[in-house]
């Protein structure tokens, strides 16, 4: 924890520091950098599932008005080396998947770029895309699960190798010979899409041979060292920027061939080049959440401790590679169950490789164990809240070790006090509103606490008229770190907040890793804290040496810095201000590179955040409709740096919720494998109408483990157990048990 | 996107020549969904003629009760007109629960009777369809339909009518006026959707070039107390499942009028002329509804993803007639 400064600006609910530039729409985004002589780039995307192209004829295209190119596999240059899938927080080359178009003539999955037209304008070059014609060899193909039951495997690991396939904990047969309560239930989760507002796009821009791309990505780092190695060429020559990024929720935390693309033809073309995906493009073009099984059984006594769980997946992956999101994860470690199971199972199928959505594995796998707790509770008559608390895990299950910080059962208390939990009717279909059965459900969240791989860093400057530049190779994508890490800096170097200007999104700046797995503001925080409080201690030092400085001689640990001024803990008239410190050596400015170290992986804690999440739904079961009526989350996230873009990222992430329990599907029409709604018309996500009253509460539990600022992080948590709130609140209100996600009309009917 | 060429056009008869004159091109509304279909490749004409600046868009008054809305009229401005809230409050409402705020303002009446259909195989260029390329086959037929229609299909077409106030109109046997270069005319709003049949790239009766310049309303008072019910997976922004457009006339418990349209289910805005004639003279209860729902539904031809639409379609045509007793005091 910090020393020497003290917290002012952290915590506060700071409006966002990039709020006027965006709504005022002068905030800058990748496809909206257009140098001089700008080109466009549109992709042709594959027609099949799985097949060979045996005839491209691009005549067509190269004649349309203002083409300057038609790249296709016959001509792009190859890849300098084959991609290897690597999670972006690594800090690694990060493909997201091991395989990189129009290399070959073969096709895997549909929507796989297959030609690449460049042109002088946008449109010249969409209508040329159009004008390709590929003849396709086709093969049968897999791109459901029904379609591949009968090739299913069990793999070695999943996760690019991170995660093993199988994993164990005392002795699951014992476990449930020990059981008085059996359940056995199975979940069907349909395939889910990001759909960030801003489609990816990345504008290239050559000057001999160093290149600069303009991305939307949550990692510029990992974008640099991926086109770089995809190139041939040292990261040092690819400056990668992305000052505005319009969302991500994971789709931009790998990097997908297109920014690569990118850049291959801007020096085919020898101009910059600009690259949008479309809408329907985001579909096929930067992974997305597997459709995927999942089977619980539960072993509990007539009290309902539970004494086994078998977890069970099946999902569908790519040819490439063995990925499945980690729904296995914090479902394993929530509760104090000591015989455990879990197994992934894969079918190789015809899709790109799944990749990182928005609480990724998280959410399923919560979803499918905490409606199962909620059958438990129900069948035996414990109310869900104390079902929980009599379950919750004091130590991480998997190791024993002590959790670095916990916080959950004040979650799950404060969260029932505020939904007014104990006012419900534990019978179902017990509460009426005209045609609406009123319902109300719970569930835990969790996620856990990931650390990148390597050092993160970060650059602090002070100037001697007291202002300061903070800066880290980091992105904002509208998680609101652009305006936490200015509360933080100005506190670590004990400046006022309008003193602090946080530069980012550059490449140039020192290394941050990517924004992924709830991870960023952990990190990037530990990063600009360790800088600034390192600035700080120089200056302090410096004063300390000084015979003119009033602390010459004293402790340095017994100064303290606010507002610019150096002074003494217990003496605040004994001190100085940087600035009569930096003029009396006739300094312009000081500065600092801050690097944090992250916790080795075997640190003896459990990592995790946990919270509770409470629903109330409205059902019309005439017609089928579910609407959510009001949702409470609690959460203990650490340290809340802001107390606004927090509760936005709660938010955010419970609405998310919403879409996952009652809307989002993406549908695949298996004769060609072509996603049946890749637009914003036909995936449906919540829009305002659908979003009720949240009300977000936050459990501050310091936690010296993670990071210097005890920041568990929040991206995600939001998300979990949300949607298995509101499915529990829609058996609460009918009688009805989800088996299968979304929870459509045809369901209830 | 092709390059097109664009004029605006100043007068009716001259945005009427200019579209009929030249085969390729296309008069521009709002553009909601034109413009949508153009990026997509979906329509494409080599000219657009813009008639945003012609007197369409009033909205009048009839001295018989009765409303004539100007063709340009825009969707938000229609809705809130107190003649159709007083008097076709189905109307309205079908008109607020059509698209998003954003896209009320841009859509013109005449544009939403002609907009597209839905199918994501008639906006995928590349997907076999028989409305966009005749001949070529329906992908939607074994392919992804949860959302398709289950009324006035054919083995060439089984595209949903996606218009909600179309619905409204039908019910109200609204009238269509259309000019073209021979003059003008008017067509029942019933006779100007057609069915799909073998023909399903013919969804109008209009010759090119005919421009619609208003929709009559005729004066209806038991429509002062309709509604207009729409069934959706969320809340705003979704064209419906199903959805139904009501209007009473009560005596006594018996039913002396009915007007009665579906949406979202059928190939067209559906007048339920078999439910209507199901409920006239009969008492306002919720065995005719069931009945009138259900000879409805009972030519429905449903595939695996639509199925529940005949049962969803006929509650809704249940839920929406009890409202509608209701909403007359008489239950």
């Amino acid at each position: 924890m910090t020393t020497g400064s003290t917290l002012e600006a952290v915590g506060r609910p700071l409006d966002r520091v990039d709020g006027a530039a965006k709504v005022t729409g002068s905030g800058r985004y990748a496809a909206e950098f257009t140098p001089p002589g700008t080109a466009y780039a549109a992709l042709v995307g594959a027609r099949t599932a799985s097949g060979r192209i045996i005839g491209i004829n691009t005549g067509a295209a190269e004649d349309a008005d203002g083409v300057l190119a038609v790249l296709t596999h016959r001509n792009l240059p190859k890849v300098a080396a084959p991609p290897h899938l690597l999670p972006s927080l690594a800090g690694h080359a990060a493909p997201g998947e091991s395989f990189f178009p129009m290399q070959d003539e073969v096709v895997h999955y549909f929507g796989e770029p297959v030609a690449m037209v460049i042109a002088d304008s946008y449109e010249r070059a969409q209508f040329a895309a159009r004008q390709v014609h590929v003849d396709y060899a086709r093969d049968a193909s897999v791109t459901t699960l029904d379609e591949g039951r009968d090739q299913a495997y069990e793999p070695e690991a999943i996760f690019a190798g991170f995660l093993p396939a199988r994993s164990v904990r005392g002795d699951i047969k014992a476990g449930f010979a020990a059981a008085a309560q059996r359940l056995d239930a199975t979940y069907h989760f349909a395939a889910n899409h990001h759909h960030p507002i801003e489609p990816s796009a990345t504008t290239a821009v050559w000057d001999g041979d160093r290149l600069t791309l303009y991305d939307a990505t949550q990692g510029i780092v990992a974008s640099q060292r991926t086109v770089a190695a995809l190139l041939g060429i040292p990261p040092s020559k690819v400056r990668v920027r992305a000052s505005f990024v319009g969302g991500g929720f994971g789709c931009k935390a790998m990097i997908w061939p297109h920014v690569t693309l990118a850049a291959m033809a801007a020096r085919w073309v020898r101009r910059p080049v600009k690259l949008a995906l479309t809408r329907e493009q985001m579909a096929t073009s930067c992974g997305h959440r597997e459709e995927q099984e999942q089977r619980i059984e539960l072993g509990a006594t007539d009290d309902g401790r539970l004494t086994a769980l078998r977890h069970h997946k099946l999902s569908l992956t790519s040819p490439f590679d063995e990925w499945a999101e980690p729904s296995l994860s914090i479902a394993a470690q929530a509760y104090a169950c000591p015989h455990y199971e879990g197994v992934y199972r894969l079918i190789r199928g015809n899709t790109m490789t799944p990749t990182f959505t928005r609480g990724p594995g998280e959410t399923t796998g919560m979803f499918a164990l905490e409606c199962t707790m909620d059958e438990l509770a129900h069948r035996i008559g414990v109310d869900p809240v104390q079902l929980r608390l009599r379950n919750h895990a004091h130590a991480d299950p998997n190791t024993g070790h002590p959790w670095s910080s916990d916080g959950a059962q004040e979650c799950y208390q404060r969260g029932a006090a505020r939904f007014d939990w104990q006012s419900r009717n534990p019978e179902p279909r017990s509460e009426r509103d005209g045609n609406w059965l009123i319902g109300k459900g719970m569930a835990t969240a969790g996620y856990p606490v990931f650390f990148p791989m390597q050092p993160q860093r970060a650059r602090a400057r002070l100037y001697a008229d007291g202002s300061a530049v903070v800066q880290a190779g980091t992105q904002e994508f509208g998680t609101g770190a652009a305006t936490a890490m200015t509360q933080v800096a100005a506190d670590g170097l004990g400046v006022p907040l309008h003193q602090v200007r946080f530069e980012y999104g550059d490449t140039d700046l020192p290394n941050v890793a990517a924004t992924v797995g709830s991870a960023g503001a952990g990190m990037i925080s530990a990063a600009v804290h360790t800088a600034v409080t390192a600035l700080r201690d120089q200056l302090i030092a410096q004063a300390v040496l000084d015979p003119a400085s009033p602390l010459h001689g004293v402790d340095p640990a017994a100064v303290v810095v606010s507002q610019g001024r150096m002074e003494l803990r217990d003496d605040s008239g004994t001190g100085e201000t940087y600035r009569q410190l930096m003029e009396r050596h006739f300094m312009t400015d000081m500065d600092a590179l801050g690097s944090w170290s992250p916790p080795a992986p075997d640190v003896p804690y459990g990592l995790a955040t946990f919270g509770a999440q409470f629903a109330e739904v409205a059902v019309d079961q005439d017609l089928g409709l579910v609407r959510v009526r009001r949702m409470v989350g609690v959460f203990a996230p650490g340290r809340v740096l802001n107390a606004k873009t927090a509760r936005s990222q709660a938010m955010g992430g419970m609405l998310w919720g919403i879409g996952q329990a009652l809307l989002e599907g993406a549908v695949t029409d298996t004769r060609d494998g072509r996603w049946a709604n890749a637009g914003l018309g036909e995936y449906l996500l919540p829009v305002n109408a659908d979003a009720p009253d949240v009300a977000i509460e936050f459990v501050e539990v310091p936690d010296p483990v993670v990071n210097p600022l005890g920041v568990k992080g929040l991206g995600e948590v939001g998300m979990v157990g949300a949607a298995a709130a509101i499915a529990n609140a829609v058996f609460h209100a009918t009688g009805y048990r989800a088996r299968e996600l979304p929870i459509r009309i045809e369901h209830l009917l | 996107m092709r390059a097109i060429s664009y004029t605006r056009a100043t007068d009716v008869p001259g945005a009427v020549a200019a579209v009929t004159n030249d085969p390729g091109s296309s008069f521009l509304a709002g553009g909601t969904t034109e413009v949508d279909l153009l990026r997509l490749d979906v329509l494409r004409p080599n000219r657009l003629v813009d008639i945003n600046r012609l007197p369409l868009a009033d909205i009048e008054d009839r001295a018989d009760g009765g409303l004539v809305i100007g063709a340009l009229a825009r969707m938000s401005e229609v809705a809130q007109a107190p003649g159709v809230v007083e008097r076709y409050p189905m109307l309205s409402q079908s008109l607020l629960l059509g698209a998003s705020a954003q896209l009320r303002h841009m859509a013109s009446m005449g544009g939403n009777l002609m907009q597209r259909v839905r199918c994501s195989y008639y906006r995928d260029p590349e997907s076999a369809c028989n409305k966009r390329v005749p001949g070529s086959g329906c992908s939607a037929l074994e392919g992804v339909h949860r959302g398709h229609a289950i009324l006035g299909t054919s083995e060439h077409c089984i595209a949903t009518h996606p218009s909600d106030m179309a619905v409204a109109l039908v019910a109200l046997d609204a009238v269509v006026q259309v000019e073209g270069v021979k003059g003008t005319r008017t067509i029942p709003v019933d006779d100007f959707f057609l069915l799909p049949d073998d023909t399903p790239e013919r969804e109008h009766p209009l010759t090119p070039g005919e421009l619609i310049t208003a929709i009559e309303v005729p004066p209806l008072p038991m429509a002062r107390r309709s509604l207009y019910l729409k069934v959706r997976d969320r809340e705003s922004y979704e064209f419906a499942l199903a959805s139904a457009a009501v209007a009473l006339a009560l005596e006594d418990g018996v039913i002396r009028g009915v007007r009665l349209a579906l949406g979202g289910v059928a190939t067209k805005p559906w007048r339920a002329h078999r439910a209507e004639e199901t409920l006239l003279g009969q008492p306002a209860d919720e065995d005719m509804f069931a009945r009138a729902a259900a000879a409805e539904l009972a030519p429905a031809v449903t595939r695996p993803m639509n199925a529940f639409k005949a049962e969803l379609a006929r509650r809704t045509v249940v839920r929406a007639l009890r409202t509608a007793v209701a909403l007359r005091g008489e239950t």
